[in-house]
């Protein structure tokens, strides 16, 4: 019985042990990217949101992640990448999510790119359309800049005489 | 005795900038109406707002400037020196107006970066930048590849004796064909048509490698004006590596060479003299010189061990030094890794790669490889002269397009504006050492400006310094127009405070 329950105490230990490794504080894409070769090989967790094409290849997917600073380039199954649903744009913010995975400085699978390979990827807060406001300065400075243009042009008809 | 300019010479100046800044402000209709047909209400109203602002500079300097006398080739060469300056300050509006900048001088940094197709950028988040201010970003790069005289010139000037000064001015001293509007418009039909082919060619391996049908090929539009015109802006801040595709970097690679190309050699090619490209003493030096470059980069990579395989090392070193080559400036390593990964040994066939160039009369900054030929064959010339007997005739002759008998004033143009290269990126490098970066690292950077190429070890910031700033711009402006409208402008301005 007590080695039963050692054995349990043991195995939770351990998966609680992995849990936290794989959803440790985030690591930032510059600290990443200054101090690649310590980092090389290791699982790192970080976070950032989802920019531009998640894009599918084969059984796998790209998809790149940008925590402010820079992007980084996350290889990740095809169907964890479903679960993305917003990517930013001009259009809308994209999904914020933390990646767990294996960091590489120069994956010798991918021809030598700094990436992540994820093992783990959590939708942190969802994404969103962003509605465009006219700004209104912007449209008051445009429409008296046509009106200045437009008394240049009626100017312009009173063309200088040329000489002959 | 130096002559104070008179107002005849100010009219003709500022008649004919006039002209080529309403060029400018109908080229901003493009980015307008791309911002209207997305429902980009805001970016086209920033557009709206460049238009009105550049169509009313330039009415204003046609109307109090009016004349009808032809430019001479002091005045040419201002109008273009000027007409570069212009189009910075009024194609900074429409990014300004955007929010992506911190400042104006930002602004201005990067537009001046995009017409110099040099492709160093101080843009802020740019993975949520409108389609209409990204097609911007690369149109301008497209427009200043091709000069934005040219552009005046082909499009809105039917017939001017002044034009070929305009012409040399920006930097092209050869004709294609007799008639220099219709070498404008030949530059145009070549970068048209490849435009087309290297956008669907680009845009069918973005919808392969995964991305959605329309911003595939609007990345691939984006990407092939910033590669064949040697500037180096990318859609997305990770540059080429947003892609993932090696295919994806071996066309840009295609397209990259195709821009480093002269338009003369493209010429011959279309008339089918396909023989040209190896007589040829460009592509002959070119080939030479990246070879070379290659070899101190690849042996410096391996010395510093980041990349363990062979096809890792070449993939890494070859795409940052033709990229560097032919003054794209694209990566697929971040600006930090420059610094923090590679030696000073592969750092240097980088610099060396960015300070040589591509061909004249193309898309290229730098040195160039007509003139680094040049100066080899002078140098052959005089060894040949001291090893020979004294009776010896030595005579040197290079094939560019067709046989030439090298002449003194050749060899001494090539050194002369090669000197100038050599001492604006130094000029740069002082001034980045000045304000504490390494000497390397500040060389590099200034190399990368003055040559017009963009690849960046991570100097180019928004907090770098705002002097520093301006050293580069001045670095992008003067290297790009090849210092002689930048001397003649300067002379311009000396006369007109001491002459008589």
């Amino acid at each position: 019985m007590t080695k039963k329950v050692i054995t349990l105490l043991f195995l939770l230990s351990a998966i609680s042990y992995q849990l936290s490794a794989c959803f440790a504080q985030p690591i930032s894409s510059s600290e990443l990217i200054r101090n690649a070769k310590s980092y090389d090989g290791k699982m790192v967790v970080y976070a950032g949101e989802v920019i531009g094409d998640v894009m599918p290849r084969g059984r796998y997917a790209w998809i790149n992640i940008n925590d402010g600073n820079n992007a980084i380039g996350i290889w990740v199954s095809r169907a964890v990448a479903k679960s993305i649903f917003y990517t930013g744009s001009y259009r809308a913010k994209g999904d914020v999510v933390e990646v767990s995975g294996i960091f590489h400085r120069a994956c010798p699978e991918h021809g030598g790119d700094l990436d992540i390979h994820a093992q783990l990827l959590r939708k942190v807060t969802s994404g969103r359309v962003l509605a465009e406001r006219i700004n209104i300065d912007k449209k008051n400075l445009a429409i008296i800049l046509a009106g200045i243009l437009c008394i240049i042009l009626i100017l312009r008809q009173f063309k200088p005489k040329s000489k002959k | 005795m130096i002559l104070r300019p008179n107002l005849v010479d100010l009219k003709n100046i500022g008649y004919y900038l006039g002209k080529i800044i309403i060029g400018l402000a109908l080229t901003m209709c493009l980015p307008f109406l791309l911002g209207l047909s997305c429902g980009e209400i805001n970016p086209a109203l920033d557009f709206l707002i460049g238009i009105e602002v550049a169509f009313i500079f330039g009415l204003v300097l046609c109307k109090l400037c009016y004349t009808e006398n032809d430019l001479s080739w002091a005045q040419g060469m201002i109008v273009v020196s000027l007409a570069w300056l212009a189009a910075t300050v009024l194609g900074a509006i429409p990014l300004y107006l955007s929010g992506h900048w911190q400042s104006f001088l930002d602004a201005a940094f990067d537009a001046m970066s995009g017409f110099a197709t040099t492709g160093l950028a101080l843009v802020q988040d740019l993975d949520h930048m409108s389609f209409a201010h990204n097609f911007w970003r690369h149109f301008i790069m497209f427009i200043g590849g091709q000069g934005i005289v040219i552009v005046a010139l082909s499009l809105f000037v039917k017939g001017m004796s002044g034009a070929f000064k305009m012409y040399v001015g920006e930097a092209r001293d050869e004709r294609i064909m007799p008639n220099i509007i219709d070498t404008s418009r030949f530059i145009w039909l070549v970068s048209i048509t490849f435009l087309v082919l290297g956008t669907f060619a680009l845009g069918i391996t973005g919808v392969l490698n995964g991305m959605k049908p329309g911003n595939a090929f609007f990345h691939g539009a984006c990407i092939f004006m910033a590669a064949f015109d040697t500037g180096g802006f990318a859609p997305q801040s990770q540059s080429i590596l947003y892609y993932h595709s090696m295919v994806y970097e071996l066309i840009t690679v295609v397209i990259m060479i195709l821009g480093a190309i002269n338009f003369k050699l493209h010429y011959h090619v279309w008339m089918g003299n396909r023989k040209e490209i190896w007589k040829n003493i460009e592509t002959t030096v070119l080939f030479i010189a990246v070879t070379v470059t290659l070899i101190i980069t690849a042996v410096g990579l391996d010395r510093a061990g980041v990349y363990p395989t062979a096809i890792m090392l070449f993939r890494k070193g070859f795409y940052q030094l033709i990229s560097g080559h032919t003054g794209t400036g694209f990566q697929t390593i971040y600006p930090a890794q420059f610094v923090n990964e590679w030696n000073h040994l592969a750092l240097t066939g980088v610099i060396c790669a960015m300070a040589l160039g591509g061909a004249v009369c193309s898309t290229t900054g730098a040195i160039k490889m007509l003139r680094l030929g040049i100066t080899l064959k002078a140098l052959i010339e005089d060894i040949k002269r001291i090893i020979l007997p004294e009776k010896a005739i030595v005579l040197q002759k290079f094939h560019h397009i067709k046989t030439i008998f090298l002449e003194d004033k050749q060899a001494r143009s090539a050194l002369l504006i090669t000197l100038c290269y050599l001492v604006l990126y130094g000029f740069g490098a002082l001034v980045g050492m000045f304000f504490g970066y390494p000497f390397v690292e500040s060389l590099f950077e200034s190399t990368s400006a003055a040559a017009n190429v963009g690849l960046s070890c991570g100097i180019t910031a928004v907090a770098m310094p705002a002097a520093l700033k301006l050293t580069y711009i001045f670095q992008m402006w003067a290297g790009r127009l090849e210092f002689m409208s930048v001397f003649v402008l300067a002379g311009f301005v000396v006369a007109a405070i001491k002459g008589k």
